[in-house]
Order: C-alpha cells, then sequence, then structure tokens
C-alpha cells in the first residue's frame, strides 16, 4: 500500500525531502536555545557580565533567526508536497479510472469512487503534510532534547528515560484503546447521519403516515447511543492530560531534589537546572506529539486502502497489443455460442470490496445480423438485453464464444475504432452540464452546426430545440435536469448519430417518447441512415415490432427469433407480451 | 489531543481557520450557544471554572518553583556551605500536594466538559430532529438536501469542536494568561511592559497572516466544491465517457482543474504553516530581550535609571524568563482559536437558523378522527379501541360533540393555489366526489395532478376556495388526523433501513406480522418476498438499492395497505419496470383501490378506463370530468388522448 501512495509523490519529491530537512533544521535551532539561554544566566547574568548576555543574546537571536527561517521553509515546502501528492493522487485516479472497463467500473459503485477521489485524498494530503513535519519534529526534538539532558548531566538524564517510558508505555495503551472506540464512534455517527438523510429524503411518507413521533422516538435511541460511546471513549482520553501532568511534575519535583543535591557538590550550575527543566518539558510534548501522529497514520490508513484499491485495480479491456484493426469492414453482427456472468462486486456500508458473486447474463447466444438491417430485442428486466447489446461494442468480454462486427472478433478491434463504429445509447441517458451544442459534439467534436442540426432531425429534436430560447445554445444542468426524459432521449439518440456509425444500438432509449414520436424516429432510422445496422431494444412491442428480425429474451437465452408475425404465431412469451401491453392496457401517458 | 479529531468528513468547517470576522450578529449567536450550554449544566460548569483557575495557579506555581528553588534553597546552601535538606524536603512535599490538587482538578474539569459538551450536542441533535419532522413540506422544497445535511454533518461537528474543545482552551488561556500576567507585573513592571508591546506584536501578525491565508481558504473551498462537482458529474456519466471514447478529453478538463485545486490550496496552506514558526520565533526574540534588559536591570540594580528595581535578584528574572513562554503560548493559542470560533459560530448560526425555522401550522384545527362504533340505535358512538369503523368528531358551538363518520369524500370547490407567490399552478378547481369512488387524474406533466393530491393531505395550503373532506373543511381537521385517514402511494417510492417486515410495519405501527403478511398478499408482494434471501427478514440497504423499482413500489403499497386506511391517494409508477412485474404491481394497486375512496394518477389505460371520474388537467385547470364512456362521447381532450395511445 505505502508503495503505490509514494510512487505518487512523483515530481514533488524534492519537497518531500526537504520538509523534513528543514524541519530538523528547525529543531536543532530550537533546541539549541535552552543551552543559549543557560548560557546568558550562567556566564551572563550569574556571572555580572553585561557583554555575555549581549553576546549569548546575540547568538541566540541569530538562532531564532536561522529557526525562523527553517520553519518557514518547512512550512513552504510541506504545504508544496502534501498539495502536489493529493493532486498526483487524484490524477492519478482520475486517468486510471478513465480506463476502466464497465466491469472495472461495476466493482466499485459510482458513489464509492467518488468518496475515494474527494474525501480519502483530503484526509491522505492532511496526514501527509502531518507526517512529513510531525513525524520528524516530535522523534527529533525527542533525540535531541535527550542528547542535550545528557550532555549536561548524565545522571539526571535518568529521571527523563524512566518519565518517558512511563508516559509512553500508558499514552501508546490508552490510545490504542480510543482509536479502536473512535472507529465504532465513527460507525454510529455515519448511521446516524443516514437517518437523518433517509428522513430528509422520504419526509412525504413520515408526514404521510403521521410518523414524526415514530421518527423521533428513532433518532433519539441512535443519538443516545452515539452520545453514552462518546462519552466513553473520551473519558478514556480525558486521562491524557492529568497523566501527562502527573509525569511532569512528578519530574519537576525529582530534578529539583536531585538537582539541588548536584548543584551543592558542584556538578550542575543553576542556568543547567533551568534547561534541564524546559527539557523536560520538550522531550514529554514530543511524545505526546508522537501518539497524535500515531492515531493520524492509523485514522488515515483506511483511506490509504481506499484509494490504493482504485490505483491497483487493472482494466480488463484493453486493445490487443499491436494496436488492432482500424477500420471496421461493414455493420454486420454475429454471435457465436457467447455465455457471459457478471462478476459483481460485494461491497460492505463504507464502500469496500469484501468479495464478488457472479450471475449467469447470456447463455449460448448465437445470431446474426446482416449489415443494414433491424434486429429488435425484447424481454422483461434481468433477462439480458442490456447485456447482449453491451457485447457488441465490447463493453464487457465475452466468457466464452465469439462476438465478431464486420466479420472480425471485437478483441481484434483498437477499442476506440470498435466503439466509434459501434454506437451505443445507453439505458440511462446522461447529458453533461454545458450547451446543447456541446453536448451534441460529444459525438463528433468538429461537427458543423449544419451536421447537428440533421443529427436532430433524424432524432425528431430539431422541434423543441428550435423551441428553446436559444435553441442549441440552451444550457444543459447536470443529469440534463432541465429537460423532461423524452427531450433527453432524443437528444441522445442524436448525440450516437453523429458519430455516423455503421451499427447503432439503442436501449430502451425511446421509453419516454410518446408513439407517433418514436415511429417517426424508427422510420428516419429505416429510410435516411440505411445502411447503419440497428439494434433496438425495448420492453414495449411497438418499438420493436417493424425490425427485421426479433430476438425474445429470457433469462439469459434466446427463447424466440423471427419477425413479430411469426412470434405472434409461435411466441408464447411474445404473446403474452403482446396481449398485457396492447390489448389490456397500454400507456396512458402523455409524454411531450 | 486526540479530541479534536475531524469527525465531520466533508470540506469546509474546520479547514477555514484563519481571519475570519466577528460581526453584531455573531455575539447574538454566542449569546444563545452559551444559553444552551449553561441552560443545563450551571453546577458543572461552576465546578469547571473553578478547576481551570486551579489547575492554571498550580501550573503556575510549578513554573514559579524554579526561582524558589535557586533563591531560597540552593544559592543560601551554596553559600552557605550548608548539606542540610530537610527545608526542601518539605517544600517539595508541599508542591507535591499541590501539584496533586492540580492534576486531580485538571482530570475533573476535562471530565465534566465532556458531559456538558457531548450532552449539549445531544440536546441540540434531538431539537433539530424534533424541529424539522415538524417542518412543512414547503420547506424542504426549498432547501437542497444536501444543505440540510449539511447542517446535522458539518455545523454541529463544528459547534462540537467549539464547545468540546476551543471554548474551554481560550477559557483556560485566558485564566493562564491573566494569572501569569499578573504573575510578571509582581516580579518586574519595566520587563512587562516589554512582553506586552511584543505580545501585542505577535497578535498583530497573526491576525494579518490570518486574512491572507483566509482569502487563499475561500479560493481553495471554491476550487473544491468545483472539482467534487465535475468528478461526481463525470463519474455518474462515466460509462457514457467509455462508449464515446471521451477519456482523453475529460483527462484534460479535470487537469485543469485539479491544478487550480492544488495551487490554491497550497497557497492557503503556505501561509498557514507559517503561523507557528513566526509565533514561537517571536517568543524567542521576546526572550532575547527580556533577559539582556532584565540583565541590565539585575546587575545595574539600585542604579540611578529605575532605582526601586534594585529587588529583580537573579532568580526572579530566571522566573520572569519562564514565564515568557507561559504568556506567549496562549495568547498565540487564543489568536489561533478564535478564528475557529469564528467559523463555528458561522455554523451555529445554520443550526439555529434551522431550528428558526416555522413549523406546519394547525391553529383552526378543531376536528378530531376517533374509533367509533355504531349502536343499536344505528347512532355512532365513540370508542376506545380499534373498531375499524372511524370518526370524525366535530366540537359545536356549544362545547358538546358529535360524531360524523369518515367516509372518504372529498370535494373541491374554487380552488387556487400556488408553490411560490405569483406562479400559480392550479386554478378554480371544482370536483365532487362520493364516498368509494375511484377518481382518475389523466394529463401530461405539469398539468398539476400531484398537486392535487397534495392538497387533499395538506402537504401545502391552499390560497383560494375550499377542500371539504366528508363535509368538513379540512382546515378544520387536525392534521395528523387527516393524514392518518389517508392511506398514500407516492410515486417515488422510498423505503426506510430495516426489513422488509419492518417496512410494512411502517403503515402501522402496531400490526403484527400476520397482518403484515397479509397485507402483502392482497397487493400481490408475497411471493416475492418469499423468494428473497431472508424473506420478510431480509435487511434493506440504502432506500432499498438491493429491490427492483416494482418490488421497491409492491412493498410501498403494502405498506399502504396494512393501515386498511378508507381513503388512498395512489401515484402509479411511470417509470420503466418490464411488463411483468408491472402486471404485479398493477394488479396490487387494483386490490387495494378496491372498494375504498381512491384518488389516482393514472397512467395506464385500463386503470383509468375503470374509474367511476376521470379528471382530466391541463395547465392547472380541469379542462373535462365524466365517466369514460361520457368523455369518449365528448369527441375533447380526453378523446384524443385514449385513441393517440392506441396502437396505429
Amino acid at each position: 500500500m505505502f508503495k503505490t501512495l509514494l510512487r505518487n509523490v512523483g515530481d514533488f519529491k524534492k519537497s518531500s525531502i526537504l520538509t523534513p530537512v528543514f524541519t530538523s533544521l528547525e529543531v536543532l535551532m530550537s533546541t539549541f536555545i535552552p543551552y543559549v539561554t543557560s548560557w546568558i544566566i550562567d556566564r551572563g547574568i550569574n556571572a555580572g557580565d553585561m557583554g555575555n548576555v549581549c553576546l549569548y543574546g546575540g547568538v541566540m537571536l541569530v538562532l531564532a533567526f536561522l529557526s525562523l527561517w527553517f520553519g518557514i521553509q518547512a512550512g513552504r515546502n510541506s504545504a508544496y508536497a502534501s498539495t502536489g501528492f493529493a493532486y498526483n493522487l487524484r490524477s492519478a485516479m482520475y486517468s486510471h479510472i478513465q480506463t476502466f472497463s464497465f466491469s472495472n467500473i461495476d466493482r466499485f459503485t459510482t458513489s464509492g469512487l467518488i468518496t475515494r477521489m474527494t474525501t480519502d485524498v483530503s484526509n491522505l494530503q492532511n496526514s501527509f503534510q502531518q507526517i512529513l513535519r510531525a513525524s520528524v519534529r516530535a522523534p527529533l526534538t525527542l533525540i535531541f532534547s535527550i542528547f542535550m539532558c545528557v550532555f549536561i548531566n548524565w545522571k539526571m538524564s535518568l529521571i527523563f528515560i524512566t518519565a518517558m517510558v512511563v508516559l509512553g508505555l500508558s499514552l501508546y495503551l490508552v490510545i490504542s484503546k480510543t482509536v479502536k472506540l473512535f472507529s465504532q464512534v465513527f460507525e454510529k455517527y455515519d448511521a446516524l447521519n443516514n437517518s437523518v438523510q433517509e428522513n430528509v429524503q422520504a419526509i412525504r411518507v413520515v408526514k404521510a403516515f403521521v410518523r414524526e413521533d415514530y421518527e423521533n422516538t428513532k433518532f433519539r435511541k441512535a443519538a443516545e447511543s452515539l452520545y453514552k460511546l462518546f462519552v466513553k471513549t473520551e473519558s478514556l482520553q480525558a486521562i491524557n492530560h492529568p497523566m501527562m501532568n502527573l509525569v511532569v511534575y512528578g519530574c519537576i519535583i525529582a530534578l529539583s531534589w536531585f538537582g539541588a543535591h548536584y548543584i551543592v557538590g558542584g556538578e550542575l550550575t543553576t542556568g543547567q537546572l533551568t534547561s534541564l527543566f524546559t527539557y523536560v518539558m520538550s522531550i514529554l510534548t514530543s511524545l505526546m506529539m508522537l501518539t497524535m501522529i500515531f492515531v493520524s497514520i492509523t485514522m488515515s490508513a483506511a483511506s490509504g486502502k481506499r484509494v490504493v484499491e482504485v490505483l491497483d485495480e487493472r482494466a480488463d479491456i484493453t486493445s490487443p497489443a499491436d494496436g488492432g484493426l482500424k477500420e471496421v469492414a461493414d455493420g454486420s453482427v454475429e454471435f457465436s455460442d457467447v455465455s457471459f456472468s457478471y462478476r459483481q462486486g460485494v461491497s460492505d456500508e463504507d464502500g469496500n470490496i469484501t468479495g464478488s458473486v457472479t450471475r449467469p447474463a447470456l447463455q449460448h447466444i448465437t445470431v446474426k445480423v446482416e449489415s443494414g438491417e433491424t434486429l429488435g430485442v425484447i424481454g422483461g428486466t434481468g433477462c439480458g438485453k442490456s447485456t447482449f447489446a453491451s457485447m457488441v461494442s465490447r463493453l464487457y468480454d465475452v466468457h466464452s464464444g465469439v462476438v465478431k462486427v464486420g466479420g472480425r472478433d471485437v478483441r481484434d478491434y483498437d477499442v476506440e475504432v470498435l466503439r466509434n463504429e459501434v454506437s451505443m445509447i445507453l439505458q440511462n441517458n446522461i447529458l453533461f452540464s454545458g450547451t446543447i451544442l456541446e453536448n451534441l459534439r460529444w459525438g463528433k467534436p468538429d461537427a458543423t452546426l449544419e451536421e447537428c442540426r440533421h443529427a436532430c432531425d433524424l432524432a425528431q429534436a430539431s422541434e423543441f430545440i428550435d423551441q428553446m430560447p436559444e435553441g442549441y445554445e440552451t444550457h444543459i444542468e447536470q443529469n440534463g435536469t432541465n429537460v423532461s426524459g423524452g427531450q433527453r432521449q432524443r437528444l441522445c439518440i442524436a448525440r450516437a448519430l453523429l458519430k455516423k456509425p455503421k451499427v447503432l444500438i439503442l436501449d430502451d432509449s425511446t421509453s419516454a417518447c410518446d408513439t407517433s414520436t418514436e415511429a417517426k424516429i424508427l422510420d428516419a432510422f429505416t429510410h435516411q441512415v440505411p445502411d447503419i445496422t440497428k439494434i433496438i431494444i425495448s420492453q414495449r412491442i411497438q418499438s420493436v415490432q417493424h425490425a427485421d428480425h426479433i430476438i425474445v429474451m429470457d433469462n439469459g437465452e434466446i427463447n424466440g427469433f423471427g419477425t413479430h408475425d411469426e412470434l405472434l404465431r409461435s411466441n408464447p412469451i411474445y404473446q403474452d407480451i403482446y396481449r398485457l401491453q396492447i390489448e389490456n392496457g397500454g400507456d396512458f401517458d402523455q409524454k411531450k | 489531543m486526540a479530541r479534536q479529531i475531524n469527525i465531520g468528513r466533508g470540506p469546509g468547517g474546520a479547514h477555514n481557520r484563519f481571519g475570519a470576522k466577528m460581526t453584531k450578529d455573531s455575539w447574538k449567536t454566542v449569546r444563545r450557544v452559551f444559553g444552551y450550554v449553561v441552560r443545563h449544566y450551571k453546577f458543572s460548569l461552576l465546578v469547571v471554572l473553578a478547576c481551570i483557575v486551579v489547575t492554571s495557579v498550580t501550573t503556575l506555581t510549578s513554573t514559579l518553583f524554579t526561582r524558589t528553588l535557586i533563591d531560597d534553597y540552593i544559592t543560601p546552601m551554596v553559600e552557605t556551605g550548608s548539606t542540610d535538606y530537610a527545608p526542601l524536603a518539605q517544600a517539595l512535599l508541599k508542591l507535591g500536594c499541590i501539584l496533586a490538587v492540580g492534576i486531580v482538578c485538571s482530570y475533573l474539569n476535562n471530565r465534566l466538559m465532556i458531559n456538558v459538551g457531548q450532552g449539549t450536542l445531544l440536546r441540540l441533535r434531538k431539537d433539530l430532529f424534533a424541529h424539522m419532522e415538524q417542518l412543512p413540506i414547503k420547506y424542504f422544497d426549498q432547501h437542497a438536501h444536501g444543505d440540510i445535511m449539511s447542517v446535522y454533518t458539518n455545523d454541529v461537528d463544528t459547534l462540537r469542536q467549539m464547545i468540546g474543545s476551543s471554548i474551554p482552551m481560550v477559557f483556560s488561556s485566558l485564566i493562564t494568561i491573566t494569572v501569569t500576567f499578573a504573575s510578571m507585573v509582581v516580579l518586574s513592571v519595566p520587563l512587562t511592559l516589554l512582553v506586552l508591546v511584543m505580545t501585542l506584536v505577535m497578535v498583530f501578525v497573526t491576525r494579518k497572516l490570518g486574512e491572507r491565508s483566509a482569502l487563499h481558504f475561500r479560493s481553495q473551498q471554491q476550487n473544491l466544491g468545483k472539482i467534487n462537482g465535475y468528478i461526481e458529474e463525470m463519474l455518474t456519466g462515466q460509462k457514457v465517457i467509455k462508449t464515446f471514447c471521451h477519456e482523453r478529453a475529460t483527462i484534460k478538463q479535470f487537469e485543469e482543474l485539479n491544478e487550480a485545486l492544488r495551487s490554491s490550496a497550497y497557497n492557503a496552506n503556505r501561509v498557514a504553516n507559517v503561523v507557528m514558526p513566526i509565533n514561537g520565533n517571536l517568543s524567542n526574540l521576546i526572550y532575547v530581550l527580556a533577559a539582556v534588559l532584565g540583565g541590565v536591570i539585575a546587575l545595574h540594580a539600585g542604579g540611578n535609571l529605575i532605582s526601586f528595581e534594585s529587588t529583580l535578584t537573579v532568580g526572579t528574572l530566571v522566573a520572569f524568563l519562564t514565564l515568557i513562554k507561559n504568556f506567549t503560548q496562549p495568547v498565540s493559542h487564543v489568536s489561533q482559536q478564535i478564528n475557529s470560533v469564528i467559523n463555528a459560530l458561522a455554523g451555529a448560526d445554520r443550526v439555529f437558523t434551522l431550528m428558526d425555522a416555522e413549523v406546519e401550522k394547525d391553529d383552526e384545527a378543531t376536528v378530531r378522527l376517533v374509533d367509533a362504533e355504531e349502536g343499536a340505535d344505528g347512532e355512532l358512538h365513540e370508542s376506545d379501541h380499534r373498531t375499524g369503523v372511524w370518526a370524525w368528531k366535530v366540537p359545536e358551538s356549544d362545547g358538546s360533540f358529535h360524531l360524523v363518520r369518515q367516509r372518504g369524500e372529498v370535494d373541491f370547490s374554487g380552488v387556487d393555489f400556488s408553490y411560490v407567490a405569483e406562479k400559480q399552478v392550479l386554478f378554480d378547481i371544482d370536483l365532487d366526489t362520493e364516498a368509494g369512488q375511484k377518481v382518475a387524474l389523466v394529463g401530461g406533466t405539469g398539468a398539476g395532478k400531484t398537486t392535487i393530491t397534495n392538497l387533499i393531505n395538506r402537504f401545502y395550503d391552499i390560497q383560494g376556495g375550499t377542500i371539504l373532506y366528508d363535509h368538513i373543511d379540512i382546515r378544520k381537521i387536525h392534521r395528523e388526523d387527516l393524514r392518518r385517514s389517508l392511506g398514500m402511494v407516492l410515486q417515488e417510492t422510498h423505503l426506510f433501513t430495516g426489513t422488509v417486515m419492518d417496512n410494512i410495519r411502517y403503515g402501522k405501527l402496531d400490526a403484527t406480522d400476520e397482518e403484515c403478511i397479509a397485507a402483502a398478499k392482497l397487493v400481490n408482494a408475497h411471493n416475492f418476498i418469499l423468494g428473497l434471501a431472508q424473506g420478510y427478514d431480509t435487511p434493506l440497504t440504502a432506500d432499498g438499492g438491493n429491490l427492483s423499482q416494482g418490488e421497491r413500489q409492491l412493498i410501498a403499497i403494502a405498506r399502504a395497505a396494512v393501515g386498511n386506511p378508507p381513503a388512498l391517494i395512489l401515484d402509479e409508477a411511470t417509470s420503466s419496470i418490464d411488463t411483468r412485474t408491472e402486471k404485479m404491481v398493477q394488479e396490487g394497486m387494483d386490490h387495494i383501490m378496491n372498494g375504498r375512496s381512491t384518488f389516482v394518477i393514472a397512467h395506464r389505460l385500463s386503470t383509468v378506463r375503470n374509474s367511476h371520474i376521470i379528471v382530466v388537467m391541463d395547465h392547472g385547470r380541469i379542462i373535462e370530468q365524466g365517466t369514460h364512456e361520457e368523455l369518449l362521447a365528448l369527441q375533447g381532450k380526453y378523446y384524443e388522448l385514449y385513441n393517440g395511445h392506441q396502437i396505429a
């Protein structure tokens, strides 16, 4: 884990090394200062020598300025290094995620990836900065101070060393216990916040069922159990401070007693005693700091683990090593004995992946579509329709069998070439914030306004775009919330058409359009772009009934294959769907 | 110490640590926060205060002891060559006792503050949540859910920090500063003046740096917000990026945002990191200046310049020099803490704003819903147990009551409504229904179908006209009773964390397992529930994410069914669930509508056709109303809609 993380220090290595260097110099300076103060007292004030006071005062000032300069350099470099580290981590993760295949993305949830890139990286940035500065400062202060103590009077140093061991051990005990408790606190805290979120989102349900009091009771219970755990954890922690005081005071009393003896015995000066008092403080404070670093590293280790998980994930779909084929001959599509199952990550509440399950999605599919033909695919939720379509543009790789486009195995193509020629409109129609034109140009970056208009004509989108006050310059909000579902779908179709693909796949892409609009779109496909192979996936009979061939899918298998009329005669599932949709119900929704 | 670990994981909050300014309103907030804390912990706080004073004094004693040690014991011993350590031992023993008291007080202080801090937060959370539950739906429409959430996470958290650590720290620092300052004045006035002037310089520098850093921190927060938004949007659309081979373009855009964030974060941290070395070394400078000046005074004691300073002994000077750190350190702490306190106050402000938001009002309500029983005479009588019959208890002007059977008859007359002023969405709605009738609302998006249903259960209050429920104005009915009498299935299904059984029971808290299962059977949900890994005990994660859309809807219907409400409001799903599940959902809905007064926002022909009244809406008005046959005969909008959806 640390190796992967450290690799991302990258260009900021210089600063990352300079920070501890400057920090140690700063510590060195500030450790000398109490020693110099003892000279001021001994050789200056006690000796009644004003010259020495000024001399050592001057030395101390020089040291202070040096320490200041080193301190500023350390601060600057640590800021540069840690923010750079975070920058590199974000960049590395983002570019790495871009290489992910669909199955990689499925393994991590979207929200999981977002947390990893934001909160977890921020945590790591903070600990990195803390580690660069404090982890050097604390041990160095400790070592320097001990060294100076030994130097002044080794016998007295035994006092420190005993105190240090006692304090260090007890701090370690208390803190390792509290760290554990804190992680429980975090869990309870998250649970509490989840319940608030649930209430905010479902406030209409709460109010409709008059469950305000019930929810209050539930929340109170959760809040109280959090309170108890928090108090328990903090009470344990509250021991730290008095314990530290106990040790410090013990040291002071011991130092005074033995110090007095040594001074009287002539082994020690009063100035040196004062310095010892100062060192005892800095030794014990740095011990305190060390334990804090320990806490901080423990706490950010979880973040580190989650970031590394993303960075270490290997993209499982890549172009062939030699670059692959750069040309797709025609729009024919052929499946021969294709089987596939999803490997799904099982994650716990924090989004950590804990295992995986497989669920078969396609079984022994064999079908062939000629270039320019239209293939309809119909079936219930989870029957494998979308999976079937995903195999064509190699969004997933088959587990057995072969998928061919233009007569060649999809795995032989350069992935980018294949996906440009096989244009797929996904079930979740997503537009990005930006103008309509910008969104359309995802399909072809240099498309002219004319080309875009033409694509929109085909997708029956021109009419509503022209009605918008700003036309093609209309700004689309994030997730396309300011256009209706049907409009979003038509824009997505236009965007895909702009690629001028050889194969076009519509995955339930007209479900929110009303029947007449849908009919117009399908009609335009047949007459205006006859060369494109069309694969239309739907739950609605009327979307597929005019296709050259229709596949009825059920449980990942082909249950029926034929034209509308043939299936209506022979296929029970198709008949069932037809009866439900056309004879009994239909959709009574005015979707404009 | 580790108590300051930042629990709030979101950005913001604790980051902006420097350079905020106090305003008049912040003082108001300070008083309110203090009021909140003090009200319940008067005694604890008094003890804490006493403890802080004692702790400060003992800390000071331990520091000043150096002087006593050198001047009163060591120096005389060295001078006289005495080896009698008894007086020293006695002094140390005395010191030990004082320090022991200090330790006890320090623990007591820490321990009590935990109760005060956490207890206050517990109370705050409870109050906040209870208040939120009372807010009208309108409030949730007008505020982004993320913003409401951040009050609980970020804002309450900064308050936790403030109450738990900043305030006690500022407090004890102030006391230490005062006590130390007093001691310094006693030891030497001129030296104190010198320290005072230099400390002011230190405070000034900290503030200046703080202001600069705050600017950078703000721009860091903005850039962080931008990049978070970008990541969220792009990763949500990651699969689209893949199908359009847009990877390189998005990486390029990301790099720009990432660089902007890096550079502002660098600047913010750079300035913030400088504060500590500057303060530390300024305090070194003060030390040297004091040593030199003190040296001059001590060595020229009794001289012409400062004759009254003849008492400045070497021991005094040494003690004074030690006190300097004691003085400058808390000063630098306070000047840094002040900023985080001010930022916490901004959070406190948002907490109080939520707590001050106006709750749902129920002023005119006088009518209650009660269990009733039909007596032998055919009259209704109030009953003290569940009878399955409900009645409205309507007060008379003479103080007596009469009972009206609850039947679910809803009448609108001349109803006008707007969500926000000046944008009316319903115009002059007139609608008469009979008990037990099924009323279908049809029309396009934005026609006002959902709005009508939201008015019946008073999610919103109307601006004009009246809505009668069993001939009683709904404003006269207690809101919770009104809602209790109406079952509701919303279009967007929300389930709660808990098992399937818990979620069904939500509709009737005292329902037995058998009742819940019966409800599930009634609405067609039983079979799929049995197919789940743990049946009715299957835990549902976040909003039922482990179920399909249709399955979640079935549970929501069962939840409405278990309460056996006499009247129903249903919103049919439009989302694409597959035909077979949809059929189950449909049948579920049909079962529960049977024999009840129902308002249904209909999307399916069969539902519409079977309704007693079909209400066709357009742009907030009822344009046609009647039965299927009547409306077809009209050859109007309904006719158009109906035929438009027949398969060509």
